[in-house]
C-alpha cells in the first residue's frame, strides 16, 4: 500500500461510516465486559436481528475500548446519523432494548441512566494518546484508518529525514510515560546516533504497578497507535526489528496485538517496504511470565532475550548496549501512543499542551474513594485538586479527602494541603512522590498511612527478583518493622531502624524496583510521622485501621533507666 | 595498550583501558570488599560490598561492573560507605542461618573475615531464621541452603568453566534458592561432571565435601585463576 491507498482506504471507510443511520459503540474492554458487557451485545444482536431488513443494514454496533467512565459501565454510545449523541450508563441486557428503541424512533428513552456530554469527567480532559479509545473497534483495522491512523508513518517516511522525526520529537518536549520521564527525543536521538549495524526498538507494555491499567486499556483498544509510534521510532533510529513486551496477565492485549501486527502487516504497513518506501521493520511481541521487575528496561530485555528476567548494572545503557548488544531503543507504550499525533500535527502543536517542563498529557487509573472512578487523561499541570474533585466528583458518601497516592510502589502520598499543586514530573518528585506510570489512588480519612507504607513494601518484597543483598533482605526487614508497627509490638528505636534502612535500599540497590521502594515510607514519614508516632508511643492507630494487639519484645525504657542506676552507682 | 588516569582517594593514579574499576582499584592495593565478584567469572553486582562513591554520579556505583574511564574520580571509603557496607552485611547475615560455631567453613569463611575486618559485630536486624534443607545427596559434595548467601559463583563458574550448568536459581526475591538440574536432587544429577569447581569457590560453608566437619573447610578461590591463565594464556603454574 502506498499513501495514495492508505489515504482512500481510509476515506471509503469513512463514507461508510457516515452512510450509517446508527452507530452502537459499546464498551468491550476488561472492566465493562466484567460488568456484563457482553450480555449487552447479545440482547442487542438478537433485537437488531429481530427489527426489519434495512435497520440492519443501516445500523453497527461497534465494540470499543474503554470510554474511560469505568466505574460506571458498561457504558454505550448512540450516535445518530446528524453527528448527536447520547452516552448511556450501567446498560443491562434489560435495559438495552428500551435504549435501542428510542434512537431508532428517536423519542428520549425513559427509566435509563443517561450521562450528559457536559459532565466534567468528559470535558475536563484532554485526550492525546486516548483520542481513538471508544471510537473504533480495536480488532477492525479499518476503524484505525479511518481515524486515520498509520498517517503520520507515511508523513514520516515519505517527508521527514530520521533525524528531523528525532528532532521534531524532541521539541514536542515529550518525555517518557513510564515513570522516570527522561526526554524521549534525547533517547531517540541516543539511540540514532550510536554506531551499530542493528539496532531495536521495544515497547514497554508490562505495566506492573498494583491498580494501573492505563498500558493495558492503551493496547487493548488502539492497538495500532502503538505499533504507528513504535514504526516511526524504527524509522528514526534506524532499526528494523520492533518488540513489544506485554505482561502475561493480559492476555486480550496480547491478542488484539497479534492481530493488529497481522491486519498491519498484510496491508503492507509492517513488514517489509513500509508503505512502498525502503523502510523494513517488523514487530514480534513478546509474553512475560508475571515478575513485576520485568518492567524495568534491561530486566525486560533479559526477559526477551530467553533469560531469567532480573536487572544488570547501567551503565551501560540500553541505548548503548541493550538487546543481544546492540544499540536499543526503549519506551513505555503510553510514549508511543503520543509519536504519531506529535508527528501529525507538529512539535509546537504538543508542547502547547502542559507546563514549562513537562509538556502534553498524561493518562491516569484513577481509583480508590472518588465517584468517578476510571481511566483519565489530563492535560500535564492540572491541579490535583481538579482531578479528584472535578474529574473524579470527590468523594463518596460524604469522605473526607486524606491524599492520594501517585506513582504505586515507587510512589507517595500526597497529603491535603498539596491539592493544588500542579501535576508534573517536577512537581511531584518535589512532594517527595513521583508521577509513576500513572496509577491514582484517593484516599479518605479511614486509611492508616504506615499500613498503606506496610502494603507497598509487602508488594516490593514479593516482586524483588532477589539478585542484590539491600532489596532481597532489606525489603523483608522494612516490612518486618512495618508490620510490628502497625500490630503495635514496636519500640520507638525501630522507628529509627527503619529510616536508616530505608535510606540505605534506597541508596545501595542494583535497580530502580530496590531503590524506590522505600519511597512509600519515606514519604508517609514525612507527611504523617504522627501517624507513625501515634502507633508507636500511644499504641493508637487514628485511622482507627490497625488493631494493634500485639506487644513489644522488650521495652527498652526499663532497660536504660536500670543502666542509668547501675552507671550512677559505680 | 592504552593507559587512563583516575583519581583514587585523592590520588592520581593510573590503569589500563577497559579495566573494570575493581581491577583498578585493586591494582593500586587499595583493599575493597567483595564477595560475589571472582577473578575469572563473569560480574554480578549483586552483593553491593564494592560500591564505590564516583564524582559525577548521583548513585553510588559498584566497581566490580563498573568500566574505568579516563578522568573518573573514585572514593573508596569514607563514614557513609564504610556504615553501608557494615549494614549490607548485617543484612546478609540476618538473611539465612549463620551459626559459625557449628559451620564446616567456620575460620576459613570469606563472610565470616569480612565481617570482622569490616567491623560488624551485631546485627541490627530481625534474624529472618528460614527452614532451608540441606541436599547431601551427592556422593562427594553436599549443600546447605542455610549458608548460602546468593552470590551465584557457583552457578558461574559450573556454567562459564566448567560448561555443565548444573546448578540455576528458583524462586524469587527472599525465596530465591540455588538448585540442581532443574531441581533435582544433586546426587541424581545428570549434568554434574563432579569436578568440584562450585564447592572450591564457594565463598561460605554453603558447599562442603562430604565428610566434612566443624571447620575442615577450607577452600582456596584463586584456584580458577591458575586454570583459567592455562587455558588462556598457556600457563601452568601451581
Ligand atoms: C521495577 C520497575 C518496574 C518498571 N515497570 C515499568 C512498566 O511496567 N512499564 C514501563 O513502561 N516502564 C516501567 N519501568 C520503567 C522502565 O525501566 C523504563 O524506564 C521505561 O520503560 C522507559 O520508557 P519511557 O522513557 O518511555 O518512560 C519500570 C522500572 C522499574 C525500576
Ligand atoms: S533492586 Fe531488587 S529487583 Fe532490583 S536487582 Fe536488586 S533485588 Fe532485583
Ligand atoms: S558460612 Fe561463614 S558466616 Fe556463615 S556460618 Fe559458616 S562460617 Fe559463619
Ligand atoms: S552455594 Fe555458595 S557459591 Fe553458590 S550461591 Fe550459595 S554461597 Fe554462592
Ligand atoms: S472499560 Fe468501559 S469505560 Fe473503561
Ligand atoms: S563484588 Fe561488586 S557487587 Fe558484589
Amino acid at each position: 500500500m502506498n499513501p495514495t491507498e492508505l489515504h482512500e482506504r481510509a476515506e471509503q471507510e469513512r463514507r461508510r461510516q457516515r452512510n450509517l443511520r446508527l452507530r452502537l459503540f459499546l464498551c468491550y474492554s476488561t472492566p465493562c465486559l466484567s460488568a456484563g458487557a457482553d450480555r449487552v451485545k447479545a440482547v442487542l444482536d438478537e433485537e437488531i436481528a429481530a427489527c426489519n431488513t434495512d435497520a440492519q443494514i443501516d445500523l453497527e454496533v461497534v465494540e470499543t475500548g474503554c470510554m474511560g467512565l469505568c466505574s460506571r459501565g458498561p457504558l454505550l454510545r448512540i450516535v445518530q446519523a446528524d453527528g448527536s449523541e447520547k452516552i448511556f450508563e450501567n446498560v443491562t441486557p434489560e435495559s438495552a432494548p428500551s435504549i435501542l428503541d428510542a434512537c431508532l424512533s428517536n423519542t428520549e428513552p425513559t427509566k435509563v441512566a443517561q450521562l450528559s456530554p457536559d459532565l466534567a469527567f468528559f470535558t475536563q480532559q484532554t485526550r492525546i494518546a486516548l483520542e481513538n479509545n471508544g471510537w473504533i473497534d480495536p480488532e477492525k483495522i479499518e476503524h484505525s484508518l479511518a481515524r486515520g491512523a498509520y498517517g503520520a508513518l507515511a508523513q514520516a517516511l515519505h517527508d521527514m529525514t530520521p533525524e528531523e522525526v528525532c528532532n521534531e520529537i524532541t521539541r514536542s518536549g515529550l518525555r517518557g510515560r513510564g515513570g522516570g520521564g527522561y526526554p524521549t527525543g534525547v533517547k531517540w536521538e541516543l539511540v540514532r546516533k550510536a554506531p551499530g549495524e542493528r539496532k531495536f526498538v521495544v515497547a514497554n507494555g508490562d505495566e506492573g504497578d498494583p491498580g494501573a491499567y492505563m498500558d493495558r486499556s492503551l493496547m487493548e483498544s488502539d492497538p495500532h497507535r502503538v505499533l504507528e509510534g513504535m514504526a516511526i521510532a524504527g524509522y528514526a533510529v534506524g532499526a528494523e526489528q520492533g518488540y513489544i513486551y506485554v505482561r502475561g496477565e493480559y492476555p486480550l492485549v496480547a491478542a488484539r496485538l497479534a492481530k493488529a501486527i497481522k491486519a498491519a502487516e498484510k496491508s503492507g504497513l509492517l513488514g517489509s517496504r513500509v508503505l512502498d518506501s525502503g523502510f523494513n521493520f517488523r514487530i514480534d511481541l513478546r509474553v512475560g511470565g508475571g515478575a513485576f521487575v520485568c518492567g524495568e528496561e534491561t530486566a525486560l530485555m533479559t526477559s526477551i532475550m530467553g533469560r531469567r528476567g532480573q536487572p544488570v548494572p547501567r551503565p551501560p545503557y540500553p541505548a548503548q548496549s541493550g538487546l543481544w548488544g546492540c544499540p536499543t531503543l526503549i519506551n513505555n507504550v503510553e510514549t508511543f501512543a503520543n509519536i504519531a499525533p506529535i508527528v501529525k500535527n507538529g512539535a509546537a502543536w504538543y508542547a502547547g499542551f502542559g507546563t514549562e517542563k513537562s509538556k502534553g498529557t498524561k493518562v491516569f487509573a484513577l481509583c480508590g474513594e472518588v465517584v468517578n472512578s476510571g481511566l483519565i487523561e489530563v492535560e500535564m499541570g492540572i491541579s490535583l485538586r481538579r482531578i479528584v474533585f472535578d474529574i473524579g466528583g470527590g468523594l463518596p458518601d460524604g469522605g473526607r479527602f486524606k491524599a492520594a497516592q501517585t506513582g504505586g510502589p515507587s510512589g507517595g502520598c500526597i497529603p491535603a494541603e498539596h491539592l493544588d499543586t500542579p501535576v508534573d514530573y517536577e512537581s511531584l518528585k518535589d512532594l517527595g512522590s513521583m508521577m509513576g506510570s500513572g496509577g491514582l489512588i484517593v484516599m479518605n480519612e479511614t486509611s492508616c498511612m504506615p499500613d498503606v507504607a506496610k502494603f507497598f513494601m509487602e508488594f516490593c518484597m514479593d516482586e524483588s527478583c532477589g539478585k542484590c543483598v539491600p532489596c532481597r533482605a532489606g525489603t523483608v526487614e522494612m516490612h518486618r518493622l512495618l508490620t510490628r508497627i502497625t500490630d503495635g509490638s514496636a519500640v520507638p528505636e525501630d522507628l529509627q531502624t527503619l529510616e536508616e534502612l530505608c535510606r540505605l535500599v534506597q541508596e545501595t540497590s542494583l535497580c530502580g524496583l530496590g531503590m524506590t521502594a522505600p519511597n512509600p515510607v519515606l514519604n508517609t514519614l514525612l507527611y504523617f510521622r504522627n501517624e507513625y508516632l501515634a502507633h508507636v508511643d500511644e499504641r493508637n492507630c487514628p485511622a482507627g485501621n490497625c488493631t494493634l494487639d500485639r506487644i513489644p519484645l522488650y521495652k527498652l525504657p526499663e532497660h536504660v533507666d536500670r543502666l542509668a542506676i547501675l552507671k550512677e552507682r559505680s | 595498550m592504552s593507559v587512563i588516569t583516575l583519581t583514587l582517594n585523592g590520588e592520581l593514579v593510573s590503569a589500563r583501558t577497559g579495566q573494570s574499576l575493581l581491577e583498578a582499584i585493586r591494582d593500586q592495593g587499595v583493599k575493597l570488599p567483595t564477595l560475589c565478584h571472582l577473578d575469572g567469572l563473569s560480574t554480578r553486582g549483586g552483593c553491593r560490598l564494592c560500591l564505590v562513591e564516583i564524582g559525577g554520579s548521583p548513585r553510588l556505583l559498584p566497581a566490580c561492573t563498573t568500566e574505568a574511564v579516563e578522568g573518573m574520580v573514585v572514593v573508596t571509603h569514607n563514614d557513609k560507605i564504610n556504615h553501608y557496607r557494615k549494614l549490607i552485611l548485617e543484612l546478609t547475615f540476618a538473611e539465612r542461618n549463620h551459626t559459625c560455631a557449628v559451620c564446616v567453613s567456620n575460620e576459613h569463611c570469606e563472610l565470616q573475615a569480612l565481617a570482622a575486618e569490616l567491623g560488624m559485630d551485631h546485627v541490627r536486624y530481625d534474624y529472618l531464621d528460614p527452614d532451608l534443607g540441606m541436599d547431601t545427596s551427592h556422593e562427594k559434595f553436599g549443600v546447605d541452603h542455610n549458608r548460602c548467601i546468593l552470590c551465584l559463583r557457583c552457578v558461574r563458574v559450573c556454567d562459564e568453566v566448567e560448561g555443565a550448568h548444573t546448578w540455576d536459581v528458583r524462586g524469587r526475591g527472599i525465596l530465591s534458592q540455588v538448585i540442581t538440574d532443574l531441581n533435582r536432587p544433586w546426587g541424581e544429577s545428570e549434568t554434574c561432571t563432579e569436578c568440584g569447581k562450585c564447592v572450591e569457590i564457594c565463598p561460605t560453608g554453603a558447599l562442603f565435601d562430604q565428610g566434612a566437619s566443624v571447620g575442615e573447610m577450607k577452600k582456596d578461590a584463586r584456584f580458577l585463576r591458575r586454570i583459567l591463565d592455562g587455558r588462556e594464556k598457556r600457563q601452568w603454574q601451581r
